[in-house]
């Protein structure tokens, strides 16, 4: 068996998998409002960060996104619990002094605050933060860039877009900071006038930068092997729009759960099958190949089915027992979807059945290894 | 390997061509120096070779360039990726990817070469390049003769015939330079690459030069032939070849080791002579001052207890390492980092306190990349802005910029300035308030020798006009030529601070190369031997 097939060979895992694992928990969370599920999933998020993740800094971003989270659910109990007065219910926790306005508006400053409304809108607000942890989780396992490198070719010149803006966004941040303590030198403040100030030279040198990159990619090959047939690029942005298209329409359709029948999986396959077409049609017409790409072995399977288990155990979950997943009444305790539960469960394995991270290997020089040979 | 027959370039709105009627062959396996002024058309003969200039940069080229047989007419840039490797002036802005591995492995992608030949390449040029250790750090963490490194890697793992470099060394310090030159000089002598350089620090290079092309700029015709013919005519040399000319030796030396190998006469001949002390003869009182100074970041201080003083008449030469903490001292100067611990004083005040339009009265500060001051659409605005924000008489700043930098027309945009000109330009800026002490942050990056030597005489003059001035530096040549007093910084301390003569003289880095072909004796420039000589003649001939 090949090394990449071992879980306990230490390598990098695919970051496609980690994407799959957190997309199929993000899944899971998008169909319930039952707090336990929900719950579930930040505990197992959290377990198998902290169990897999490495010192690389996207691998923080873990932690910004479950502050994002929090303020997600603030802004949610401060939006729906103190400023509308249709989800208001009997137990009343306090009254704030009211600022009267127009009946008719559904919205009222201040006034009666009940249990209800603000424990429906954690609830709601748990549900969107669940989502946007398990992306902070899939952002801080598997890199976005690393996976770019992965793009199919068909889609290499948008890959090398979205890398250049990535690589771009920073240093423009930077320029702008040592523009603007120049201009202190010169003796201005800050203020409206000085963000133009401030615009000229930063995007001067951005633009400057573009141009030597461009140069520099040009004088490296760049673009050299892509074939300039103009059908058969039509054919392929035709199959691969068309099939993304069908994708998201399947997805929506799938996730939503209220849509019409035909807008589920049907459209999920037909999208499917199409991307891959236009991707194998725009993937034979690159000359491109790709220096030591990510292995996809055993332990990306691995990784990537826990997720799906949880994301299909929801599903089934949805379809044969409905009532486990929806709350009575706001107040009452929420029950415990027995399948969905091990489809979450489930997908914790991957803090085991990842591979686990390189160490970074010891800083030795050559002179070193030869003394440690002498001795 | 290299063919340019009558090749006439002009670019797109212009009347006069760049570069008229070039006729020039180099063959397989030289290292190829392209010297000239900035702006007269080194950058575009190096990038006609590759074929970026026309396709790419747009314009006119009339002539033929060829390349290994092949005719950039007929191949793009792209379809010469294995013939010709081509590394611009900023090596960070050419990156595609961002760890060391991938950049070397991305032109070969482009190429589509298959897996296992990249595999081994790659580690082919790890090891040439001496990059092993650094495979899979980001590009941004590396220094700069590391970045260029890898930049060179990245053009190499082609395996490309010829290698063009544009100004390699002029950002890096003298030690990091080194590395990259003794990298070039065992590609061209063990692999027989052909490399064509471009580069303003001759100094640093012309001793590894089998050939000198001088393009003169202004339409003249552009010469090559062997370093020393070339630079026995030249009006750009380095201080090696200068005291050569001065000392009348035959062929030109063209390294510290040729020269010194020379100067056991000449020595003689100086022995009796006292060196000039380039110390400011009167100190007048102090424009700035630091005291056990402690700057840095949180738990990473860069300033670990500095202390110095900075007198009005007196040019300060500040060197050391990159991240030595040599720009950390300058931002604390002008408030733009607050002390951790100690005492900062400008004139009596604490720059980080001071309101920006207070500030400029007392410091004044140009940055490593003049251009970030500028901003406005013409020069004339730029000058008239300057007046209104140091609150002086419109037309200040106007005059200032004439006297630095005479016959720049108002209505030019400062984009369209040559670098040494928009240094005089920011300089002229900073100087309208008449702050006491001027401090200047890498100033000679991207001059060439003419830009230098003007930059020498305007910062004399700023001494005697009672301005302290302090320079950060690398160009160890200038200090010998302007400073009156060194500062070494090394890992936030302050590790030598005094006369030029004792600080720089007996260091293997920092001492200018005409000190290391006269040691023990101490002199510094080939004008103070010039002077010290002619001196001589005139006693013995009376």
């Amino acid at each position: 068996m090949r090394p990449q097939n071992h879980i306990t060979f230490p390598r990098m895992l695919h970051p496609g998998a980690w994407w799959l694992w957190a997309l199929g928990l993000a899944a899971a969370a998008s169909r319930t409002l039952n707090p336990v599920p929900l719950l579930l999933i930040l505990v197992v998020t959290g377990f198998v960060v902290s169990a897999r993740k490495s010192d690389a800094p996207w691998a923080r971003s873990y932690v910004a996104f479950l502050k994002l989270a929090l303020l997600v659910i603030a802004i949610r109990i401060v939006f729906q619990a103190l400023l509308s007065s249709g989800s208001q219910g009997p137990t009343v926790l306090f009254t704030l002094p009211e600022i009267p306005l127009p009946g008719s508006t559904g919205i009222k400053l201040g006034g009666v605050v009940s249990l209800e409304a603000v424990l429906r809108a954690f609830y709601e607000g748990l549900q969107l933060a669940t989502i946007l942890v398990c992306v902070g989780a899939a952002n801080a396992l598997g890199s976005a860039r690393r996976l770019l490198r992965s793009v199919p070719g068909a889609l290499y010149e948008v890959g090398v877009a979205v890398v250049i803006a990535l690589t771009f966004a920073p240093q423009l941040v930077t320029d702008a900071a040592r523009v603007r303590a120049a201009h202190r030198l010169r003796g201005q403040h800050g203020g409206l006038r000085s963000m133009k100030r401030l615009a000229m030279p930063v995007l001067e040198g951005a633009l400057d930068r573009s141009v030597e990159l461009a140069a520099a990619m040009d004088s490296r090959g760049y673009g050299r092997t892509s074939s300039e047939q103009q059908g058969s690029r039509r054919l392929t942005v035709l199959l691969v729009l068309s099939g993304m298209l069908g994708l998201c329409v399947g997805l929506y359709g799938l996730l939503s759960g209220t849509s019409a029948e035909w807008m589920g999986l049907p459209m999920l396959l037909l999208g499917s099958v199409l991307s891959a077409a236009g991707l194998y049609f725009g993937g034979r017409r690159t000359g491109r190949t790709t220096y030591r790409p990510d292995p996809w072995a055993l332990p990306e399977w691995l990784v990537a089915g826990s997720g799906l288990v949880a994301a299909a155990a929801m599903f089934v979950n949805v379809a044969t027992d409905p009532s486990s997943l929806v709350l009575a009444s706001v107040t009452a305790a929420p029950p415990v979807p027995v399948l969905a539960t091990i489809g979450i469960l489930v997908a914790m394995l991957p803090a085991i059945l990842a591979p686990p991270l390189p160490r970074p290997a010891p800083q030795t020089s050559s002179r070193t290894s030869e003394i440690e040979v002498a001795a | 390997m290299i063919e340019f027959d009558d090749v006439t370039v002009t670019f797109a709105g212009e009347t006069e061509p760049v570069l008229r009627g070039v006729d020039l062959t180099i063959p397989e396996g030289e290292l190829c120096l392209v010297i000239g002024r900035t702006g007269s058309g080194k950058t575009t003969l190096l990038r006609a070779i590759n074929g970026l200039v026309p396709h790419f940069s747009g314009g006119t080229l009339s002539g033929r360039v060829a390349v290994d047989g092949r005719d950039t007419r007929d191949h793009r840039p792209r379809d010469l990726a294995e013939v010709v490797g081509f590394v611009g002036q900023d090596p960070l802005s050419g990156f595609v990817t961002d760890t060391v591995e991938d950049e070397l492995a991305y032109g070969m992608e482009s190429l589509g070469l298959p897996a296992d030949v990249m595999r081994k390449r790659v580690e082919e040029t790890l090891d040439l390049l001496g990059l092993a250790e650094l495979r899979q750090r980001p590009l941004t963490d590396l220094s700069g003769g590391q970045q260029q490194r890898v930049a060179i890697g990245s053009v190499l793992t082609t395996h490309p015939r010829v290698l063009v470099l544009d100004e390699p060394t002029s950002a890096l310090d003298p030690l990091a330079a080194e590395e990259v030159l003794a990298t070039l000089q065992r590609l061209v002598h063990d692999l027989g690459l052909t490399v064509v350089l471009a580069e303003h620090r001759l100094e640093r290079v012309v001793q590894y030069a089998d050939r000198v092309v001088l393009v003169p700029g202004d339409g003249k015709p552009v010469v090559d032939g062997k370093p020393d013919d070339i630079l026995a005519s030249s009006a750009i040399a380095p201080p090696v070849v200068e005291l050569g000319r001065v000392a009348g030796w035959r062929p030109l030396p063209l390294s510290v080791r040729d020269a010194r190998r020379r100067a056991a006469p000449l020595r003689q001949q100086l022995a009796d002579l006292k060196a000039p002390d380039h110390s400011c003869a009167e100190r007048g009182d102090a424009a700035g001052r630091v005291a056990d100074l402690v700057a840095g970041y949180a738990r990473v201080p860069v300033l670990k207890g500095v202390s110095a003083t900075l007198a009005r008449g007196e040019i300060v030469a500040l060197m050391g390492r990159n991240g030595a903490g040599k720009s950390t001292l300058m931002k604390t100067l002008v408030g733009m980092r607050t002390p951790d611990s100690g005492v900062v004083d400008i004139g009596g005040h604490a720059p980080a306190d001071l309101k920006p339009a207070q500030l400029l009265r007392h410091v004044g500060l140009v940055p490593q990349v003049p251009g970030d001051l500028l901003y406005e659409s013409t020069v004339a605005r730029e000058c008239t802005q300057a007046d209104k924000d140091a609150g002086v008489p419109a037309g200040t700043t106007a005059a200032l910029f004439e006297r630095l930098s005479p016959g720049v027309p108002g209505d030019q945009h400062p984009r369209d300035l040559s670098e040494g000109q928009r240094l005089t330009l920011a300089l002229a800026i900073v100087l309208a308030a008449q702050p006491p002490l001027l401090l200047l942050d890498e100033p000679t990056r991207g001059l060439d020798y003419t830009a230098k030597h003007r930059l020498v005489e305007i910062l004399r003059d700023l001494a005697a006009d009672d301005h302290a001035v302090m320079l950060a530096t690398h160009d160890v040549e200038l200090v010998a030529e302007v400073a009156t007093r060194v500062v070494v910084l090394a890992d936030g301390e302050v590790v030598a601070d005094g006369s030029v003569t004792d600080v720089v003289v007996s260091s293997p880095s920092f001492a200018p190369q005409v000190a290391k072909i006269l040691a023990p004796q101490t002199w510094l420039t080939p004008t103070d031997v010039a002077v010290a000589l002619a001196g001589i003649t005139t006693v013995s001939r009376p």
